[in-house]
């Protein structure tokens, strides 16, 4: 059998334990110059493992090689559009991460005393100035790491404030269109998390709202624009029915990438909000950075937020740790810096104008795509959506090809998948946000290829629920992967 | 399709009464709309259950999904064969993979449930206003 018939990028790669072949090295040292010891006499038999064999021996070129054809099997948004409905893949400026890469930033130290940071100090400052402005809130905290973890920092603040007030009451509710880290989030914080139904136009249903709330409610978490690329009109009346019962609005500001420049969160109610540093401001996601999910609240919640709060002093920026009604650290030291660095390169770059068409461009690109693929995919909900909208696999599943073949078979036209069977509110749902990053050509590319698999779910749908065909790995079994998920390589696991 | 003597909820489960005892499942129709499942999570033997609350989950590769209890009661026995083999639930929804059995507290709660034949109606209904059709 030849093995080697295909170029490395469209070449599976084997793991490293089986290229591994005894004796292999890729560092040498000098021979011993000193007497050998034992080393259970001097740590102690419990700390020295007998048993450790069989680790991968190669050499450095081989290592090398290794990771360099696996760096090859990634496919990002620098290779072309990725449509992953909810988590806003635009573009990450090169301008950002040269910013980034600055000695004086990407080498301060935490424990640096402060007068010799106030360059980084004053990042963070003008950086929570700059999102207090977008949000139209008061005062803004960079500590949490993630969304969800903003998310969490802002119920734990709702629950102090309520809890000063006298009760922290217990039930937080949650649309049914929302992010599924919203009842996670209201439930880590030890509340019960209660089900509001959408309306026909997939935003929140009043009456049933109105009937839900009451003193026992201590807020609602709510996405705008919604998973459905919904905005919520009545986002007015919403914070009115709860301030009226001491319930309080928390927004779930993931999608704010739809808002900038055009709706300020804090004008419409809203007494907390957590922006992802990592969706709307174009710094990295995932394996590409750590994440950060700044929570910014309303002068109401201040005293609450998350220490050391940065301080103007006469002598420059301080921390302040004495904040005796903070709800505490949520993370090591001040936040992901450098990260705060992008976002505010990216802010500082665009200015206000550029920030506003950026949202504007994100809302023409989706309506563009929606309106070019209603013709073949179904769109369960017809409200006029904004950055984002979600079409559902309701023609295509006449013929036994469900969302998910779709998006395997999207791998085969050289295109990222969008976001699968989400939300849950639509059955077989497919969620498709291009960002404003993507030219027109690009998303033509992209209306051709679902437009192929569509008359491929018609004519030849075997080709679809099989996809995909002509990626590294066939049509991963993650029915058996999740059943029986075999969590550890072992030289007799037959290989593929 | 759906067994006369079973009674059923708007959250797609089943239940039926063997003397005191009320073995609760989930129906059909929402192991099909799960797809196949890969993991339960079951309540442990003397915990009471509540009608309407949670007892349990079920996780697909799409997604997981709550269980409802349609009775309350005190957990009698758990079908633990299912941990080791969850696609029982894609198998035999209302048979061999029934969740648990409960002592029934209150059997008035059961007249609140849907019969069978309510509960094909009910779901006809969902499929189309969905606008969906089957597998």
């Amino acid at each position: 059998m030849i093995r080697k018939v295909r170029t490395h990028p469209t070449q599976n790669e084997p793991l490293l334990f089986e290229i591994s072949r005894p004796g292999k090295r890729a560092y040498q040292l000098p021979e011993l110059d000193v007497p050998p010891v034992d080393p259970e006499a001097v740590l102690g038999p419990e700390n020295v493992r007998p048993d450790l064999e069989g680790l991968p021996e190669l050499s450095e070129v081989e290592v090398v090689r290794h990771f360099t054809r696996l760096s090859t099997h990634n496919y990002a948004v620098d290779h072309g559009l990725y449509p992953l409905g909810s988590c806003t893949m635009k573009y990450n400026p090169r301008l950002n991460e040269a910013l980034a890469q600055l000695d004086g930033l990407a080498w301060p130290h935490p424990y640096q005393p402060e007068e010799t940071v106030q360059g980084a100090l004053e990042i963070l400052a003008r950086l929570e100035a700059a999102l207090a402005e977008i949000t139209g809130m008061d005062a803004v905290t960079l500590q949490p790491a993630a969304g969800a973890h903003g998310e969490l920092t802002g119920l734990l603040m709702i629950r102090a404030a309520l809890t000063e007030r006298g009760n922290p009451r217990q039930k937080v509710l949650i649309p049914d269109s929302a992010h599924g880290t919203n009842p996670a989030t209201a439930t880590m914080a030890g509340y019960v998390a209660e089900t509001v139904p959408s309306n026909a136009q997939g935003m929140v249903d009043l009456g049933a709202l109105e009937r839900q709330v009451d003193e026992s409610v201590a807020a609602l978490m709510l996405t705008t624009p919604n998973t459905l690329g919904v905005f919520e009109q009545n986002i007015r009346q919403i914070a009115e029915i709860l301030h009226a019962k001491g319930a309080m609005l928390y927004m779930d500001g993931a999608n704010m990438n739809a808002l900038l420049g055009i709706a300020r969160p804090g004008d419409f109610g809203v007494d907390a909000v957590h922006l992802n540093l990592h969706k709307t401001f174009s710094t990295p996601h995932g394996g590409g950075g750590p994440g950060a999910g700044p929570v910014a609240v309303k002068k109401h919640l201040e005293p609450y937020l998350p220490v050391p709060r940065l301080v103007k002093t006469e002598a420059g920026w301080k921390w302040d740790f004495h904040r005796p009604r903070s709800i505490g650290r949520v993370r090591a030291f001040y936040g992901n810096f450098l990260v705060a660095v992008r976002a505010l390169a990216y802010i500082m770059a665009m200015g206000p104008e550029g920030l506003r068409q950026a949202t504007l461009d994100a809302i023409l690109n989706a309506r563009y795509l929606r309106q070019k693929l209603e013709p073949y995919y179904e769109l369960p909900h017809k409200a006029p959506t904004m950055h984002e909208f979600v079409l559902s696999d309701a023609r295509q599943a006449t013929n036994g090809v469900r969302t998910m073949d779709i998006a395997k078979r999207l791998l085969d036209y050289g295109f990222y998948a969008y976001t699968v069977s989400f939300p849950l509110i639509v059955r077989g749902a497919m969620m498709i946000e291009p960002t404003e990053t993507e030219s027109k050509q690009e998303l033509d590319l992209f209306v051709e290829a679902m437009r192929a698999i569509a008359e491929e779910a018609q004519r030849d749908p075997e080709l679809v629920r099989t996809a995909p065909h002509t990626t590294r790995v066939g049509r991963v079994d993650e029915v058996t992967a999740a059943r029986r998920p075999i969590l550890r390589w072992t030289p007799d696991l037959p290989r593929e | 399709m759906y067994p006369q003597h079973y009674r059923f909820t708007k959250e797609h489960e089943w239940v039926y009464v063997e003397g005191d005892v009320a073995v609760i499942g989930i129906t059909d129709y929402a192991q099909r709309e799960l797809g196949d499942v890969v993991y339960v999570e079951l309540p442990e033997v003397g915990q009471e259950l509540t009608a309407g609350k949670v007892l349990g989950s079920v996780e697909s590769v799409k997604a997981v999904s709550d269980v409802y209890s349609p009775v309350s009661g005190e957990v009698v026995e758990v079908n633990t064969a299912l941990h080791q083999a969850p696609e029982k639930i894609n198998q035999d929804p209302h048979g061999e993979a029934w969740l648990v059995k409960v002592r029934l507290r209150d059997p008035a709660e059961l007249d609140r449930l849907m019969t069978a034949s309510e509960y094909e109606a009910y779901i006809a209904q969902a499929s189309q206003a969905s606008g969906s059709s089957s597998e």
